[in-house]
C-alpha cells in the first residue's frame, strides 16, 4: 500500500473538457477536505477574524455598529503597558506552574505508590482515581463550592475538628489567595489521576531483568530509581508535565464558577475569564482578541515540545 | 489495566528484599519471613493508599450522599457521614420545573450532530493520512496537531463574533459546527491510531482474490474499525457533552442551555438566596453519572492512549 494512488478524482471526472486539466487532486487529498473545511469554519476563520481584530479598535461607537477603525499594534502596545493585565498574566503562570507541578508530583507519588501496593488495594486505589477522572468539569465545580461552603461545608468541619485550629464559617472564596489555593486544589484532584495512570502504565514498561541485574551490582534502591527508573519514565513524564502546562492555563470553568460562588472582582481573574469580560462583558472585541492572541501564542511555545515528540513517534510507527 | 497480574510480578519482585548479596547463612530464616505477603512497610503503604483513594472519592461520594439527604437534614452544622433515612426527593425536585429535559434535549441534539459529523471527518482523513502517503501530509498531521492544542479560551470571541454574524447565535447549528471544529483534530489522531494497526496486507490479499480496492477497505478494514470508531465516539461525545466555555457564549439564552449550563445555574442561583445543597447535589449526579459508566467503558483507551494526548483539559 504504499503505492500512491493516482486514479481520477470522481468529482473532477464528469466534465473533462471545460475544466483544463489543471491540479488533479488525488483520493486522499479528496478524502481530507471535509475535515479542512471544517477546520477552517470553526477555527480558521476566527482565528484570522482575531488577528484583524485585534489590531482594531472598539469603543463606545462601535457598539452602535460603526466599523471599528484600523489602529495597528496600538492595543497591543495598551496591554503591554496595562497593569491589569501584567497583574492576570503573572496570576495565571504562577497558578498554571504551581499547580502543574504539584500535580506531577503526587501523580508519581501515587504512580509509585499504585506499584507497591497488592493488588487488591491498587485496584481500589484505581478505581476511586477513575472516578475523580470521570467527573465532568461542571459537576465537579459544584460538589467542590459546596464541600468549601463557608456554614455547611465538610472542609471547613473537619478542619475545625483539628484542636487549634479555628475554621468555623472561614470564607475560602473571598480572599484571592484562598480563592486560588481552592481553585488549585480543585484542578490537582482533577488533573492527578490523569499523571498518576501515564506514570504508571509507563513504570509498568521498565523490564524487570534489568531491574534484576541493577540489583546483583550492588544497586539500592534510591540508585535503582534515580538510574535506571527515572530515565526510562523520564519521556512520559516530559509529555505529562508539559499537557498539565498547556491544561493549567485554559481553566475558565473553574474560575468562573468559583466567581459564581465567590466573587467577580478582577482580583481573581485568570487569562480565560479575563479576556470572557473583555469581549462578552465590555464588548471591547479589540483588546479580548489582543489577549486571546497572546493566549494563543503562550499555549503554542509550550505545546510545540509535545507536537514534536508526537510527530517523532508517527514517524516511528 | 488488563495487565494487571503481569504488573504485580515486577512490583513484587521489585519490592522483594534484595536477596542479599551476603549469603551468610543464619539470614535465611529471617529472608523467609520478609518474603511473606505481610511487611510492616507493605502494611503501611496501603494504609496510606486506602486513605489517599477514600480522599480522592470523597467528592464523588459526597455529591452522591448529599443528593440523597433532606435539605433539613443538610441544613445541620454537622455533616451526615451515610445517608441513612434518604430519599430521592432531590431528584424529583430538580426534575420537577421540566428544565432539565429542555436541557437535555439541546445536550443530545448538539452532541449527537457534533459526534456524527466529526466521526465522518475524522474517519475519512484518517483513512488518508494512514493509508496513503501524498503531497502536504506531514503539514496536515502537524496542522492537526497543533490546532489539537489551541485553548477554547484563546477563540471563543472570535467564535462568538462569527456565529452571530450569520444569526446563529442560540442555535444548535452554531454549537454544533463549533463543537465537530473543535474535537475533529482529536478524533482524526485516535482514528489515525486504529487504522494503521490494521495490516494492509489484508486488504491487498482481497484484492488479489479479485476485490476492488474501496471493496476490500470496506469489507475488510471497516469491520476491523469497529471497536476504534466506537471508542473514538465515545470521547468525542464526552468532550461535546461537558464543554462549558463554548456553550456559555453561543447560548445565553436560558431555554437553549446545554446541561453543564443548566448545572452552572443553581451555583448562580446561590448568590442571591439560601442554597438547597441537595437538589444542587441530585443536578450533579443526573449530569455526572452517565458521563462516568460512559468513561469507565473506554478508560482503557485512554492510559493507552498517553500519547495520542490531550483529551481532558
Amino acid at each position: 500500500m504504499t503505492a500512491t494512488l493516482t486514479r481520477d478524482a470522481p468529482a473532477a471526472a464528469p466534465k473533462p473538457p471545460a475544466q483544463r486539466p489543471r491540479r488533479r487532486l488525488s483520493v486522499p487529498h479528496l478524502l481530507l477536505i471535509p475535515a479542512i473545511v471544517i477546520l477552517l469554519v470553526g477555527m480558521g476563520y476566527p482565528l484570522i477574524w482575531q488577528i484583524v481584530t485585534s489590531m482594531q479598535e472598539f469603543g463606545i461607537k462601535q457598539q452602535f455598529g460603526q466599523p471599528a477603525p484600523f489602529v495597528g499594534l496600538a492595543n497591543y502596545f495598551s496591554l503591554a503597558t496595562d497593569p491589569t493585565m501584567w497583574e492576570v498574566v503573572v496570576r495565571s503562570i504562577a497558578f498554571c506552574f504551581i499547580t502543574a507541578a504539584v500535580t506531577l508530583v503526587v501523580g508519581l507519588l501515587l504512580a509509585v505508590l499504585m506499584t507497591a501496593v497488592g493488588t487488591v488495594v491498587r485496584l481500589i486505589l484505581q478505581i476511586s482515581l477513575l472516578l475523580a477522572w470521570a467527573m465532568p468539569v461542571v459537576a465537579a465545580m459544584t460538589v467542590w463550592i459546596w464541600l468549601f461552603d463557608r456554614r455547611r461545608g465538610v472542609v471547613n468541619y473537619l478542619l475545625d475538628m483539628i484542636p487549634g485550629v479555628d475554621m468555623n464559617r472561614f470564607s475560602w472564596l473571598s480572599t484571592p489567595i484562598t480563592f486560588f489555593i481552592v481553585a488549585s486544589v480543585i484542578v490537582i484532584w482533577m488533573s492527578v489521576p490523569f499523571v498518576a495512570f501515564s506514570v504508571y502504565a509507563g513504570l509498568t514498561q521498565v523490564s524487570e531483568e534489568v531491574l534484576e541485574a541493577a540489583q546483583l551490582d550492588g544497586a539500592n534502591g534510591v540508585k535503582r530509581l534515580r538510574y535506571i527508573i527515572m530515565p526510562m519514565i523520564r519521556p512520559v513524564i516530559m509529555i505529562v508535565l508539559l499537557l498539565q502546562l498547556i491544561w493549567d492555563l485554559r481553566v475558565f470553568t473553574q474560575i468562573t464558577m468559583l466567581q459564581d460562588a465567590g466573587s467577580k472582582s478582577s482580583e481573581y481573574d485568570l487569562l480565560g475569564t479575563y479576556i470572557y469580560k473583555l469581549g462578552a462583558g465590555s464588548q471591547d472585541f479589540g483588546m479580548a482578541s489582543a489577549v486571546s492572541i497572546f493566549v494563543l501564542a503562550l499555549t503554542l511555545a509550550i505545546s510545540w515540545f509535545y507536537v514534536r515528540s508526537l510527530l517523532k513517534e508517527d514517524e516511528q510507527s | 489495566m488488563t495487565d494487571t497480574s503481569l504488573n504485580t510480578h515486577v512490583i513484587a519482585s521489585e519490592l522483594a528484599p534484595a536477596p542479599a548479596p551476603i549469603p551468610t547463612a543464619p539470614e535465611t530464616q529471617p529472608q523467609k519471613l520478609t518474603r511473606l505477603r505481610f511487611r510492616p512497610a507493605r502494611i503501611l503503604l496501603s494504609i496510606l493508599a486506602i486513605v489517599v483513594s477514600v480522599a480522592w472519592v470523597f467528592p464523588v461520594y459526597w455529591m452522591l450522599n448529599s443528593s440523597l439527604l433532606s435539605n433539613r437534614t443538610l441544613q445541620s452544622f454537622i455533616p451526615t457521614f451515610v445517608p441513612i433515612g434518604g430519599s430521592f426527593e432531590n431528584y424529583a425536585n430538580a426534575l420537577e420545573n421540566g428544565t432539565f429535559y429542555s436541557a437535555l434535549g439541546i445536550s443530545l441534539s448538539v452532541t449527537l450532530i457534533a459526534v456524527f459529523f466529526c466521526l465522518l471527518f475524522a474517519f475519512l482523513a484518517a483513512v488518508a493520512i494512514s493509508r496513503f502517503r501524498f503531497k502536504g501530509r506531514k503539514s496536515f498531521v502537524l496542522a492537526v496537531l497543533i490546532i489539537q492544542m489551541l485553548p477554547a479560551e484563546g477563540l471563543f470571541i472570535a467564535q462568538y463574533k462569527m456565529v452571530s454574524s450569520v444569526g446563529l447565535l442560540n442555535s444548535i447549528i452554531g454549537v454544533s459546527i463549533i463543537y465537530t471544529a473543535a474535537v475533529v483534530p482529536f478524533t482524526i489522531w485516535m482514528l489515525r491510531g486504529f487504522v494503521a494497526g490494521i495490516p494492509a496486507d489484508l486488504e491487498e490479499a482481497a484484492m488479489v482474490d479479485g476485490l476492488s480496492r474501496t471493496g476490500a477497505f470496506m469489507r475488510i478494514t471497516f469491520p476491523l474499525l469497529a471497536p476504534g470508531l466506537v471508542a473514538s465516539g465515545v470521547f468525542a461525545f464526552l468532550q461535546a457533552w461537558n464543554e462549558f466555555t463554548v456553550a456559555l457564549v453561543l447560548l445565553p439564552a436560558e431555554d437553549m442551555h446545554t446541561l453543564p449550563l443548566w448545572l452552572r445555574g443553581f451555583i448562580q442561583a446561590s448568590a442571591t438566596r439560601e442554597t438547597d445543597w441537595g437538589q444542587v447535589m441530585a443536578a450533579s449526579t443526573l449530569v455526572a453519572l452517565p458521563v462516568i459508566v460512559f468513561f469507565l467503558i473506554v478508560q482503557g483507551r485512554m492510559t493507552s492512549g498517553l500519547v495520542a494526548g490531550a483529551v481532558k483539559g
